[in-house]
């Protein structure tokens, strides 16, 4: 009986008139943890009542704790019928289970009703009493800490990265045909609620298990996904990297005792470099063909090939060896030093058929369907000449019965230094890593083996070092790393791709499907390369390819962030040539040549790329050598899939030169010209950092835009759904750019798009990204005066890790904080009035970070899951009105969370499921939410300062703590 | 190939107040993009009109939503719904209860009821203030009146607290529920000259100084007590005043007048018998402005001089309304 859970209600406001005679509501409280539940007194006639009830106490298992959440029922009381439900709250207990975390759930809550919205808020305190449990056998992993955020969060220290870790759950869906069935919604709903909610706390207690096992206190860049597969079940799915992590004492900013790229991490190197286990000249032991879209279940024998890493350090107790199978992280940002080289993508995708989950305590047939993306995916970055897969993540789209499933990373060399022993085959280090090479442009370094590429590449000397080789162009999945030199600014670059398909069932549905995805990540890469080109840069970060299957068409959406990286050569032009030299169109040619030469023109302008190499290597003229290029290109649609069978075929043309041979390569090339820069004062990216802007000011403004496309013309081509697809996307980003012209100069960060077919001719886009202000002046002084030195100035601005404030940028921070400040004394617990007038202003954001504050606590994670349903959507205001409503519900009750919690902030936000159905015909309409984040407490820096001066004088004497306090 | 739905939430609640003031004054969507074109602000940013009007539906669905807490403000600061920041929410509210004058001017003294809802779109027309506009300000006055009408305590102060209004725009509502409540006529062709600020500054002054609740508790009536003694002064009057005809006539109108307010029926023809009895009268004798001042001061005093008058205070009371009253509606 490790637990024992406390909750006092204390009053409602603003509830609903439930009894239409007096205007008036008779409202009480059921309080429910697992099997028990409890009640509060009715207070009569009253839309504010006031129940301070006693504490009522749970005493629980501390498994329990972590499954269950605590659920609180208002209702109106009725003397002659059943009582009517008002709403309820969810809350998850889960914060309170490590002593780091918040120590108490305190605040108003909205009631939250799935046929309602919200109706009205609830005054709750939540505490939990935690005896210790010394039983080793347990089930629970109480103390885990969880971060959704992909970068070590801040004001810890990672002593030791573990590795991967993996769980998923399944069960049967409580409801899967909605609008056909026979039943009361709002039970089935809430059903589903708590269902998931379950499985949520089932999901990360077992993850938390793993962790523990492994000897790690905390995951972070946790990923939780639901896949509602309809009739076959709702599967629960996690991913994330086991740390061990270190707080730092909040007091003293922690400006060295983080991870430094520091000499002793280059010294530490040689004495991990045993004799490789696996030589190095014979990298390439991948199947050439990995039919990664193969319905069946063999196993290939690509993958077997895989060696059991070594461990170099045998004497130090290793229990968990099975940890290394899968040298995946799904960190995207990293302590400087920690990545040491960066291959490429490696991506895997397979297509299943959905059956029934025949037995849900041993959902094996998931598992394996995931074992079998993960070993293709490690054998890929095993071809690289890589030992881990870092930015790492999986995805699903589901159609009827037909699932794709979806993984892609980054393959890299790391550090061994911040490896857990055995974590990591780092006896892979070879000749290259004895010369420690510059920060700024090693992870630029190809990591295989030049005399033996696992592909035909394109390979130069270092522009940066002159040192190593580097290839030309530069696809990941992971951001920008701090340290890296860059020239310009980063942009948003994305490739749109509609592809129709027939109607097709089981099997052959299947097939149809799987012939068609190598074509579409082909032209996603083209499409990519291309645009790339086209804005003069030569890499990519922050890739992430998502390809929806509807009934009768694919899309597919690759986005990402393009960056000119000064290691890099410098990106050659786009060459439009006919089909046959002498084309009597060729006057048509040389003016699409001359509007794509201006296009690379204006963007090197908007994008200030002015590398110091340009004089040299004469960029200017487009495409010096043709023939170079599309052997580079071959590599890279390589390296970053599994195109090899695609590529020999294709590799006889020039990727780079754009041949016009019908109207449809015309129309490729106008599509390709279409993308709109965006307007002046804007920048955006998908990434956590804006290449090129780091003096961030206080202005931050997180959105969420969904938008539903009808195709009422059903002869569409593919061409035209192409076309209308991309202006989809365009004109949801122009009506950002228009909604938030207030803030200019500002840049929309993290742009997240997501693509979904939820029925025959609908096409639905959710985009959630934030939009911040940064100050124009100083980032035009910077660049002008130096150019180069740039990457690193914004690498000490942009760490993640707590550094403290160096002079030249203490200006601006001080200035962007003050405005913080001001928010803060509302904020902050001890100033939040009990019923008060003022609500604590929470700010959230999809970054790992809030420009100008610093983060002192993280107070857990939020993972909340909402269904909502009308029957009245005309009276709604139609399907946008309900939306609109809906997601309006879900930031509040989000914010409500974190403000209970004692939080001020949500930061790594994101919205990982949006499912929207409608039909309009019966006025119906229904919705599901998923949202996750960190909840924290987070201080300007201005405020940092001060508290810690304050801290400063209480340790040097009594007195002195008196006068500060 | 339509677009089925469209919308744009941001955490901290994004408002255009341009799109606001077309929301308020009843503007379609289709119309208020077509005077957002026109305004320019498609030069901002390349925006299309798709764009605008994307901006435009997402916006009026905000308001809409926020309308319902616009109607209680106070819970527009603690309500967890919308994260908007402090000034923009008075922004909001202020906004929200702003009226037009010309539409306030024709329901100045009218029953709030029912029946004058019915009448709004004559007004709408006459006035050119958009039905939906004239119904919202309609409801606001109703929505006002029904609040403060169970309150105690001083009337501007109950509706600033309650409404979150500015002290001018209290004082404005304060009139507006003043006029409806004791139903002063305002209607009269011959009081049509005069503006709505017109009777709030008499609405005013008769509120500060002849209601009771201006000092302690009650708003509601006129301080019946006081006026009772008035009458008494009718005997009198002859006694003092020893000029010339007009002046005597003049001079009987306002006692007459004063006299009429002890009655709640003909307290409502307060306005126009000033006008009648005095305004109309002085202003065809071609008096300005200053000579009325000069005589209403001097009329005022000269009661003092009597030693018989033995209600000095009333008369103060009386007189010094009264004579900020018209010197405020006297003008063309």
């Amino acid at each position: 009986m490790p637990g024992k859970l406390k909750a006092k209600i204390v009053a409602g406001r603003h509830l609903p008139v439930m009894d239409r005679a007096s205007d008036l509501t008779d409202a009480f409280v059921e309080v429910k943890f697992g099997n028990t539940t409890f009640k509060t007194d009715v207070c009569p006639k009253s839309l504010n009542p006031q129940w301070n009830s006693e504490w009522f106490k749970f005493e629980v298992d501390d498994e329990d704790l972590q499954d269950e959440p605590l659920q609180i029922t208002v209702l109106d009381h009725d003397t002659y019928s059943a009582n009517d439900a008002i709403g309820k709250v969810y809350i998850d207990i889960d914060p309170l289970l490590y002593s780091e975390a918040a120590s108490v759930i305190s605040g108003w809550f909205p009631i939250y009703d799935t046929i309602h919205g919200i109706r009205g808020e609830i005054n709750v305190i939540v505490k939990v009493e935690l005896f210790n449990d010394l039983n080793r056998f347990r089930q629970s992993s109480c103390g885990v800490k969880f971060f959704c955020t992909t970068c070590i969060p801040q004001c810890y220290r990672a002593t030791l990265v573990h590795g991967f870790v993996e769980e998923l759950v399944v069960n049967e869906d409580p409801e899967y045909q909605w609008i056909d069935r026979i039943r009361t919604p709002r039970a089935s709903n809430e059903a589903r609620q708590r269902l998931i909610s379950l499985m949520s706390g089932e999901l990360q207690r077992k993850i938390g298990l793993k962790v523990l096992e492994m000897g790690g206190n905390a995951v972070v860049g946790y990923l939780q996904c639901f896949d509602l597969e309809g009739e076959s079940g709702l599967v629960v799915r996690a991913i994330g990297t086991a740390c061990t992590l270190d707080k730092l004492s909040s007091g003293t900013p922690a400006s060295n005792a983080c991870n430094s790229p520091s000499k002793d991490g280059k010294e530490a190197l040689p004495t991990s470099s045993s004799p490789p286990p696996f030589s190095p000249s014979k990298p390439c032991s991948r199947q050439s063909s990995s039919s990664d879209t193969d319905l069946s279940l063999t196993p290939k024998t690509g993958k077997n090939t895989w060696p059991r890493p070594s461990f170099p350090f045998s004497s130090l107790p290793s229990p968990t060896l099975h940890i290394g199978e899968f040298p995946f992280f799904t960190l995207t940002s990293f302590p400087p030093g920690f990545l040491l080289h960066v291959g490429g993508v490696v991506s895997a995708r397979s297509v299943k058929l959905l059956d029934r989950i025949h037995n849900p305590d041993e959902p094996e047939t998931r598992d394996a369907w995931w074992e079998e993306i993960r070993q293709e995916i490690k054998s890929h970055a095993r071809a690289l000449g890589c030992h881990a897969v870092v930015g790492y993540s999986e995805s699903t789209s589901i159609c009827e019965e037909v699932c794709i499933l979806s993984a892609s990373g980054t393959a890299a060399i790391l550090n061994p230094r911040y490896m857990r022993e055995g974590c990591l085959d780092i006896g892979c280090t070879d000749h290259r890593f004895e010369e420690p090479s510059p920060p700024n442009c090693g992870f630029c370094h190809i990591p295989y083996d030049e005399l033996n590429m696992p592909f035909p590449a394109q390979l130069t000397y270092c522009y940066h070092c002159r040192r190593q080789k580097v290839p030309d162009v530069l696809f990941t999945t992971i951001d920008l790393p701090s340290e890296a030199a860059v020239a310009g600014k980063g942009c948003l670059i994305q490739a749109r791709l509609c592809r129709l398909k027939k109607k097709a069932q089981g099997e052959a549905n299947a097939t149809a499907i799987s012939n068609l995805l190598p074509f579409m990540e082909y032209e996603l890469h083209t499409q990519l390369m291309n645009k790339l080109k086209l804005r003069s840069m030569n890499a990519l970060f922050g890739l992430h390819i998502q390809i929806s299957v509807g009934e009768n068409m694919l899309l597919g959406l690759a986005s990402a962030t393009g960056v000119y990286l000064t290691a890099l050569p410098a990106p050659g032009g786009i060459q439009i040539a006919g089909k046959t030299p002498g084309d009597l169109s060729s006057e048509h040619i040389s003016s699409i040549q001359k509007r794509i030469n201006d296009t690379i023109a204006v963007n090197k302008e908007l994008y200030q790329i002015n590398p110091p190499e340009l004089a040299e290597e004469g960029v200017g003229s487009p495409i010096p050598e043709p023939r170079h290029r599309s052997r580079l290109f071959r590599s890279h649609s390589e390296s970053s899939d599994e195109l090899s069978e695609l590529d020999l075929s294709h590799g006889k043309k020039d990727a780079f030169v754009l041949e016009i041979d019908d109207t449809d390569a015309v129309e490729d090339i106008h599509s390709l010209l279409i993308d709109a820069p965006p307007p002046t004062g804007f920048y955006s990216c998908n990434t956590e950092n804006m290449p090129g802007i780091s003096n961030w000011t206080s202005g931050v403004q997180m959105f969420t835009s969904v938008r539903v496309l009808r195709l009422s013309n059903a002869n569409l081509t593919n061409q035209g759904l192409n076309k209308i697809f991309t202006d989809l996307c365009e004109n949801l980003l122009k009506s950002f750019y228009f909604k938030l012209r207030s803030m200019i100069p500002c840049c929309l960060c993290h742009l997240n798009f997501t693509v979904a077919v939820p029925e025959e001719e609908l096409i639905q886009v959710t985009v959630t990204a934030v939009a911040m202000t940064y100050d124009k002046e100083q980032t035009q002084e910077k660049t002008a005066e130096k150019p180069i030195n740039k990457g690193s100035l914004e690498a000490e601005e942009q760490l993640q890790f707590p550094l403290e404030l160096c002079a030249d940028s203490s200006s601006s921070n001080i200035q962007t904080a003050s405005k913080i400040s001001e928010g803060r004394s509302r904020s902050l617990r001890s100033s939040r009035s009990f019923g008060g007038s003022s609500v604590t202003v929470v700010k959230m954001t999809p970054l790992s970070f809030l420009p100008g504050t610093r983060i002192i606590k993280y107070l857990g994670i939020i993972n909340m899951f909402f269904i909502r349903e009308t029957t009245s959507l005309r009276e709604e205001g139609g399907v946008s009105g309900f939306l609109h409503s809906f997601i309006a519900e879900v930031f509040a009750m989000v914010r409500a969370h974190v403000a209970a919690l004692g939080g001020n902030a949500v930061v790594s936000y994101s919205m990982k499921e949006c499912v929207f159905m409608e039909n309009p015909n019966k006025n119906q309409a229904q919705c599901l939410i998923n949202v996750s984040g960190d909840a924290v407490i987070c201080i300007s820096e201005t405020d940092q300062e001060s508290s810690a001066s304050t801290a400063n004088t209480g340790q040097t004497g009594g007195s002195e703590t008196d006068g500060a306090t | 190939m339509s677009v089925e739905l469209d919308v744009f939430v941001g955490n901290t609640t994004i408002m255009d107040e341009e799109v606001y003031q077309l929301w308020l004054d009843g503007y379609t969507v289709n119309d208020a993009v077509k005077v957002r074109m026109e305004g320019g602000v498609m030069d901002e940013c390349e925006a299309s009109k798709d764009v605008l009007l994307s901006d435009t539906m997402d916006q009026y669905r905000t308001f809409q939503m926020c309308e319902r807490l616009l109607h209680s403000p106070a819970k527009l600061a603690n309500q967890l719904l919308f994260q908007i920041p402090p000034h923009r929410q008075i922004m909001l509210i202020e906004r929200y209860y702003a009226f037009d004058d010309t539409f306030v001017r024709e329901v100045l003294g009218k029953k709030l009821s029912k029946g004058t809802k019915k009448d709004l779109d004559d007004i709408s027309a006459k006035t050119s203030v958009t039905l939906k506009s004239c119904r919202r300000q309609f409801d606001n006055f109703k929505r006002v009146f029904k609040v403060v009408e169970e309150l105690k305590g001083p009337l501007v102060e109950n509706i600033r607290q309650h409404f979150l209004l500015s002290d001018k725009l209290a004082r404005d509502y304060a009139a507006i529920v003043f006029f409806a409540n004791n139903r002063f006529e305002t209607g009269k062709r011959k009081l049509q000259y005069l503006s709505f600020q017109d009777f709030a500054f008499c609405a005013g002054q008769l509120i500060s100084n002849w209601t009771v609740g201006a000092v302690d508790n009650m708003v509601e009536d006129m301080d019946e007590h006081a006026f009772q003694t008035l009458p008494s002064l009718r005997g009198k009057t002859k006694v003092f005043i020893e000029m010339e005809g007009s002046f005597k006539n003049l001079s009987r109108g306002l006692i007459n007048i004063a006299a009429k307010l002890t009655n709640t029926k003909d307290v409502r023809d307060f306005f126009i018998d000033l006008v009648e009895k005095f305004i109309e009268p002085c202003r065809s004798d071609r008096w300005s402005a200053a000579d009325m001042k000069l005589y209403l001061t001097h009329y005022t005093n000269s009661a003092h001089i009597l030693d018989t008058f033995k209600h000095q205070v009333v008369w103060d009371r009386y007189m010094g309304v009264v004579k900020s009253c018209i010197f405020k509606m006297y003008h063309d």
